[in-house]
Formats: structure tokens, sequence, C-alpha cells
């Protein structure tokens, strides 16, 4: 997915889009594999007994948890190998808008409980 | 006239960070837009982009103090099992719910979708405003990235929106109620 940086201009950035990029997926990630974990809690007892990180709170505790570890888990792989890059955004952001709506119909009832 | 201590959490949660939250974002959009609408944002100066960082950054601690409140001090009281044979549900909002064919869905529904959407606005808008911070006024020379950074500040929206929406409603039929009772004024006899 990279692409050479742009010949130089007044416009020109000093910064890649690397790390830029490796944030907007990690958020789309993250909110995806927050809605699969929701769903796979929902639809496993094991699953959902896995994930009672917190009692009073129940399995939201730990589905969120997970997912938020994942996200950062994500973040920090993604702007390692990609903060001194100028990378495809166009496509990356693709993916990770793909994703995060993805994410907002997993979480929605009606559509979760088709799977 | 008088208020439970729990009353007060859910405000605090809902009116206080969430409300706040969503009044913030109206703000951020806009800005974004702006910055988004333009091939190359106007200049701006090193005060008003440091305000725009401290700016996204309480966003940021709202979002998540909103979320974190609500997960961890008012759900526990919301979804609490009543002992066996209670049949006054009214400090157990979930059975309460679901109790009522009615007023299931408010439940089934609501707080369903509500409980898990309500983290991707902390989860948004704290990438959105990594990425001011980071670049600041090299966004202008980044308008993908500004254009992706304006979807996931609406996404943000959106999310704390629904969160928003279903928790208002969920407290209008069962509303989180107990704790110990806060007096704020004597009421005067008509």
């Amino acid at each position: 997915m990279n692409t050479l940086r742009p010949a130089a201009s007044p416009h020109s950035p000093i910064l890649t889009n690397g790390s830029g990029a490796a944030a907007i997926l990690s958020a789309g990630t993250g909110c995806f594999v927050l809605a699969v974990i929701a769903m796979a809690a929902d639809k496993s007892a094991a699953i959902k007994s896995f994930f009672v990180f917190y009692k009073p709170t129940g399995p939201l505790s730990g589905v969120t948890t997970a997912a938020i570890l994942i996200w950062l888990l994500v973040w920090i792989i993604l702007d390692l190998r990609w903060r001194r890059r100028t990378v495809a955004l166009a496509r990356i952001s693709i993916l990770a808008f793909t994703l995060l709506v993805l994410g907002f119909l997993f979480t929605f009832p009606p559509i979760a409980d088709i799977f | 006239m008088e208020i439970t201590a729990r009353a007060v959490w859910t405000l605090v949660h809902g009116m206080g960070f969430g409300a706040l939250y969503l009044l913030a974002c109206s703000g951020a959009l806009v800005e974004f837009w702006r910055l988004t609408s333009m091939s190359t944002p106007a200049p701006t100066t090193r005060g008003q982009e440091r305000f725009l960082k401290v700016y996204l950054a309480a966003m940021a601690v709202l979002a998540w103090t909103a979320v974190l409140t609500g997960a961890y001090v008012i759900y526990p009281w919301y979804r609490a099992a009543p002992p066996a044979g209670t049949l006054d549900l009214s400090q157990f909002p979930q059975r309460l719910l679901m109790a009522n064919p009615a007023i299931i869905g408010w439940h089934s529904l609501g707080m369903e979708w509500k409980e898990h959407v309500a983290w991707f606005a902390p989860m948004s808008i704290t990438m959105v405003a990594f990425v001011f911070i980071r670049y600041g006024r090299e966004l202008a020379c980044h308008k993908q990235l500004r254009a992706a950074v304006l979807g996931f500040a609406t996404a943000s929206f959106l999310a704390a929106g629904i969160a928003g929406f279903f928790g208002a409603m969920i407290d209008k039929y069962a509303p989180v109620q107990g704790g110990y009772t806060i007096q704020l004024s004597r009421g005067g006899e008509q």
C-alpha cells in the first residue's frame, strides 16, 4: 500500500500520512472487533462467561476491555510499521469505514440476531 | 425537592458527560467541515491550533468518562437481579422493562445497542484528537486525512447520539433509583 511521496512543493507535507492512516484503520478495526466479540458473547454461554471481568457489569466489561486492548495493539503495530511511510490512504480509509459501518450494523440487535 | 444518589450519578453520566460531549461534537464537526471543504484550509494561528488540540483532547476525556461511568457505575444498578419473589421491580430497571411487553424494546433493542455502540464514540474521537495533535497545521497538506477524520468524528457523534437517545428513553420508562436521598430544598405549602 506504499506509494512514493509527491515531489516537494510549497504545500508538501513534512510528516507522512502513515501515522494518521494507522490511527484511522485501527479505530475502524476496534469498532468492528467490539461488535464481533459482543455478538460472540451473545451467542455462546461459555464466551459470555469468559468475558465477565467485573461481575457487576457482566460480560460488557470483558467485551469492551478486550476490544480496547485489540484496538490499541493494532494501532501500535500499524503505527510502528507506517509512521515513516506514505501509504494509500484512500484504500485504507475505505477499509476503515467499511469496518466501522459493519461495527454499527453488528451491534444493532435485529441484525446481530440474524447470525 | 429531593434526589437519590443514583439519580445524581445518572445525571452526571447523561447530562454532565454525555450531553456535553454531544454539544462539543457539534462544534468540532463545524470546524472539521470548514477544514475539509477547502482544498487548502486557511492558515491558522498557533493559538487557534493549540485551542483545537486542547478542545479535542477534552472531548476524548469526556467521551471516555461518559462510557466508563455508564458501564461501571450506572449499568450495574440497571442490570441488578432482584431477590426471588420481588414484586416491586422499581429498583431493578432491566427487569422492570423486561416484565412489560409494551416497553421491553427499550431494553432488548435500546440498551442492547447502546451498551456496545456507545464505545465507538471515545475510540473514534481519540483517534481524531491524536491525528490533530500529531499533524497540527500539517493537516492542511493531507486532504484525505482531513476527510477521514471528519467521517470518524461524524460516526462518533452518531454513536453518542444513539447512546444518549436510548439512555434518556430508558431513564424515562425505568429510571435507576435508590441510594441515599439528597434533600435539595424544602418545598413551601401551597
